[in-house]
């Protein structure tokens, strides 16, 4: 089962991570995008970080909906809305259980996954977040790990893929052969669970 | 009519320089619109360019007369952040509404047709039909 405990590891192994691969997402969001993807979720999950450390939380619901109020508050960026929008879904779906199983944490983040969709319009394919994050949801049944290896490889086969949504869109065919920023900093946050799950 | 609050109107933009002029504009051209509350939300906090959700609060709160609050926005992260603190439920007065407008030309029709007392409907259908202008 999982607890708060295991929600704040998640959220800081994010952070951690984020700030490990702020220069590549930077640097893939400047090919398609306008070069703030890394530094954008740097500070919001910097944000997340202290938010978590300053305010207890008890729940893992608890612990998702107060990070993404702070991302929606602190990116800057469309991501920020994303990401809070998922995470705040998410946590809602979990509702106030002290411990969840990772079929429930599944069945939440789908739904956080449906918000994400309904937010900004993206379905598989956009070349958006959704094309890592739609997959890791899929295998989450088969644990952790098949949950990363299925968001990493959602976020490599973005690259042939035209952009539908975004900024990145304007570019139409120019999109095509750049993997895209929002799926790569998704197959992050996935990969962030395992690393929360070995404590 | 004239004792009716009036809506208010924030413009939402990844600049602040951008949604503060649009917001002048909006007022300089709709004559006699003094008494419409206007508040812009360009760009972050720092001052560059991007959204804020905390301005987008304070502007909404700012320009709350209990008629409703019509929020237009340029694009991208803009929306998005006003989509999303509409779904949060308490981040945004009671009658908060994103108006799908031309950011422009829907802030001056906005701004006019809050000017006459009009409700938030009779606004946000005026912002929206400004789609319809065409210039060509």
């Amino acid at each position: 089962m999982l607890d708060a405990d295991f929600f704040r590891r998640w959220m800081a192994a994010t952070a951690a991570s984020v700030h490990r691969e702020a220069d590549r997402l930077t640097a893939l969001d400047s090919a398609i995008g306008d070069a703030d993807h890394g530094s954008n979720l740097q500070r919001g999950f910097t944000a997340v970080r202290s938010a978590l450390e300053k305010e207890a939380q008890d729940t893992p619901g608890a612990v998702l909906t107060l990070a993404g109020r702070q991302l929606i508050s602190t990116v800057g960026g469309a991501s920020g809305p994303l990401y809070g929008t998922l995470l705040r879904r998410t946590g809602k779906a979990l509702g106030d259980a002290a411990e969840v199983s990772t079929e429930q944490l599944a069945e939440a983040l789908r739904a956080g996954v449906d918000g994400v969709m309904a937010l900004g319009g993206a379905a598989p394919g956009d070349k958006t977040m959704i094309d890592a994050l739609a997959p890791a949801v899929d295998a989450l049944a088969d644990g952790f790990a098949a949950a990363r290896a299925a968001a990493e490889e959602g976020a490599v086969a973005t690259t042939p893929l035209q952009a539908r949504k975004g900024r990145a869109s304007y570019l139409g065919e120019r999109s095509i052969g750049h993997q895209d920023p929002g799926a790569t900093s998704s197959a992050l946050l996935i990969a962030a669970l395992e690393e929360a799950a070995e404590g | 009519m004239s004792d009716k609050s009036l809506v208010g109107i924030v413009l939402v933009s990844h600049s602040a320089e951008v949604a503060t002029s649009v917001a002048e504009l909006a007022k300089g051209l709709a004559g006699g619109a003094a008494a419409v509350p206007v508040a812009a939300a360009g760009g972050t906090e720092g001052g560059g360019l991007g959204t804020s959700a905390e301005l987008i609060s304070a502007a909404a709160a700012s320009v709350d007369r209990g008629a409703g609050v019509a929020l237009i926005t340029d694009l991208g992260s803009a929306v998005l952040t006003v989509k999303a603190l509409i779904a949060e439920g308490d981040e945004l007065p009671d009658g908060s509404r994103l108006v799908d407008a031309p950011f422009v030309e829907g802030a001056v029709a906005a701004v006019v047709t809050a000017a006459t007392g009009a409700g938030l409907d009779a606004v946000e259908s005026a912002a929206t039909e400004a789609y319809g202008y065409r210039k060509v």
